[in-house]
């Protein structure tokens, strides 16, 4: 390879990491309407507008950011670290090319870990200010991630024991090489510990309540009920666009059809549309699946959390028995 | 049958026959889990049914048609009509939790699958290369049977391990004697209906199922 295609080739990663960031910051908050659209729907209401999340961040931004009387440094950086960790996993992942900028680096454990980082930063904040609601989400939200991030590695170890390497763009890749895969068992219970994982990581029903703001069952509301204005708007910025990216990154491992494997621009131009549509089906499936669903006790969460945990252990130890 | 349809059919029904084995210990409702049961019981006879399309074995597919319908449809509508008498029952008093349980249970199968690879290694192919599921579903099923206690749970927990056994059985040896498997078949549904009349009498003497009462002697 010379020098020139490496730089013209990194130039086009570059374009379509840019194209990904881009889609998952308006796309995130997008798919937050639409899931609360079929909601409403399904409840016999009308329902917001489907950008009505959009709306709710432009106007959180010109408002007014205060402050707790006692709180630290951390209050106000943690929201920043929330969006640049989920806008890092955003670039290096393969969500609409299986070429995306740096990835070599696109480890899963890497991945994973800046979730991780987001989630630990979001639960110092709640700790910041002293007050007990803060510290009560913060508590659940960690109880919670404990559960949920090993379930999720282990979930993506599955795939990546198949494929045989733990880099996500090459994992992607190999399944399109071997589209029989997608419906081994080994896949089958990744996805189902996968999607567990969607629902603890983003605060949804039956693990949490995100409309929420009752004492007793709220997790993720109780951590950031400190923030306000701009501050805000950058928090819930930051959980639509973990969500948007764990349910694209789930359509890319799972279903990777549509990705595009060049930076021709037609195929990224397809792989957008496709990406778009895959997580807009699981998004109305999860959607569909809050509205039949109760939220579960605080206390039973562990269970169907090591459940999700106990699938993916299942999932790699049939991958590694089927090899 | 051959080729990779063999291969990914006799995946997909062993794998069935595990997540079987781990809902029985996730599920608290006691219908949830004799339903489980059946799941399982019709996995371990489409594994049967594989197996016997894939050797032309007519004897081993007679063997996987009884399977279905003793550990299928005939034990679990057993084990229903006792559920029944004692509505909305619950694994109430198990003693380890759940969430515990299933870490212990996740443990185990990666136990099976260590201890058997020397098994595996004899003859390595499609087959034998499942015999873990086999290994980790006997495992299971003895958990059940240690820490459950309501009658229902324990007499599933005998039935994992039996199926577990079987599994293996059909996996390493392609199936045992037909005469073997049907006295084995129907010794386990006889083991059944004794367990089902011994617990429905425990009912009528006792009330529920809970078997730690009766570690005392009362007048």
């Amino acid at each position: 390879m010379t020098a020139t295609v490496t730089t013209s080739g990194l130039g086009a990663s570059i374009v379509t990491s840019i194209v990904q960031l881009v889609m998952i910051v308006l796309g995130g908050p997008l798919v937050l309407g639409v899931m609360a659209k079929v909601r409403a729907r399904a409840e016999g209401r009308i329902g917001a507008p489907i950008h009505q999340p959009l709306r709710d961040l432009r106007k959180l931004l010109t408002k007014e950011s205060v402050h707790a009387e006692h709180s630290s440094a951390v209050l106000p950086i943690a929201p920043f670290v929330l969006v640049a960790t989920a806008a890092v996993a955003i670039v290096v992942s393969p969500l609409v090319t299986t070429t995306p900028v740096l990835e070599h680096s696109a480890d899963l454990f890497v991945v994973v870990f800046l979730l991780l980082m987001g989630s630990i930063v979001l639960a110092l904040a709640g700790l910041d200010a002293g007050t007990a609601f803060g510290g009560m989400g913060s508590s659940r939200a960690m109880t919670i991630g404990a559960l949920a991030e090993p379930a999720l590695l282990v979930a993506i170890l599955a795939l990546s024991v198949q494929a045989g390497t733990s880099n996500l763009p090459k994992i992607v890749a190999a399944t399109l090489a071997h589209p029989s895969w997608a419906a081994g068992p080994e896949r089958l219970l990744a996805f189902v510990a996968f999607l567990i994982v969607i629902l603890a990581e983003t605060g949804r029903i039956p693990i949490d309540n995100p409309s929420t703001h009752l004492e007793l069952t709220m997790i993720h509301e109780a951590m950031v009920l400190e923030y306000a204005g701009p501050e805000l708007a950058l928090v819930t910025l930051g959980e639509a666009m973990r969500l948007g990216f764990l349910l694209s990154l789930a359509a890319s491992l799972f279903f990777p059809w549509g990705i595009a494997t060049s930076t021709n621009p037609a195929h990224i131009v397809i792989a957008v549309v496709a990406l778009s549509a895959k997580v807009v089906v699981i998004a109305v499936a999860i959607a569909l699946l809050e509205v039949r669903t109760a939220k579960l006790r605080l206390f039973r969460v562990p269970e169907l959390l090591t459940g999700g945990f106990v699938l993916a252990v299942l999932s790699v130890v049939t991958g590694l028995v089927t090899r | 049958m051959s080729g990779p349809a063999y291969v990914d059919a006799l995946d997909l029904a062993a794998g069935a026959v595990l997540v079987c084995a781990v809902v029985t210990l996730w599920r608290r409702d006691l219908r949830a889990i004799v339903s489980a049961l059946s799941i399982q019981g019709i996995a371990l006879g489409v594994v049967a049914a594989v197996l016997a399309a894939h050797e032309h074995d007519v004897g081993l597919g007679v063997i996987a048609g009884v399977v279905l319908v003793a550990k299928g449809i005939v034990i679990p509508a057993l084990l229903r009509q006792l559920v029944r008498r004692d509505p909305g029952s619950r694994e109430t008093a198990a003693s380890i939790n759940v969430s515990a349980s299933l870490v212990v249970a996740a443990a185990l199968i990666v136990v099976a699958f260590l201890v058997s690879g020397k098994l595996t290694a004899l003859l390595p192919n499609t087959a034998t290369h499942l015999t873990p599921i086999g290994l980790a579903t006997v495992l299971l099923g003895f958990f059940l049977l240690v820490t459950r206690r309501k009658a229902v749970s324990q007499i599933v927990g005998l039935l994992l391990i039996d199926n577990g056994v079987a599994l293996v059985a059909f996996l390493l040896t392609a199936g045992v004697p037909l005469l073997v498997e049907l006295g084995a078949s129907l010794d386990v549904l006889l083991v059944v209906v004794v367990l089902r009349v011994l617990a429905s009498t425990m009912h009528r003497a006792l009330g529920p199922f809970d078997l730690d009462q009766l570690r005392e002697l009362h007048d």
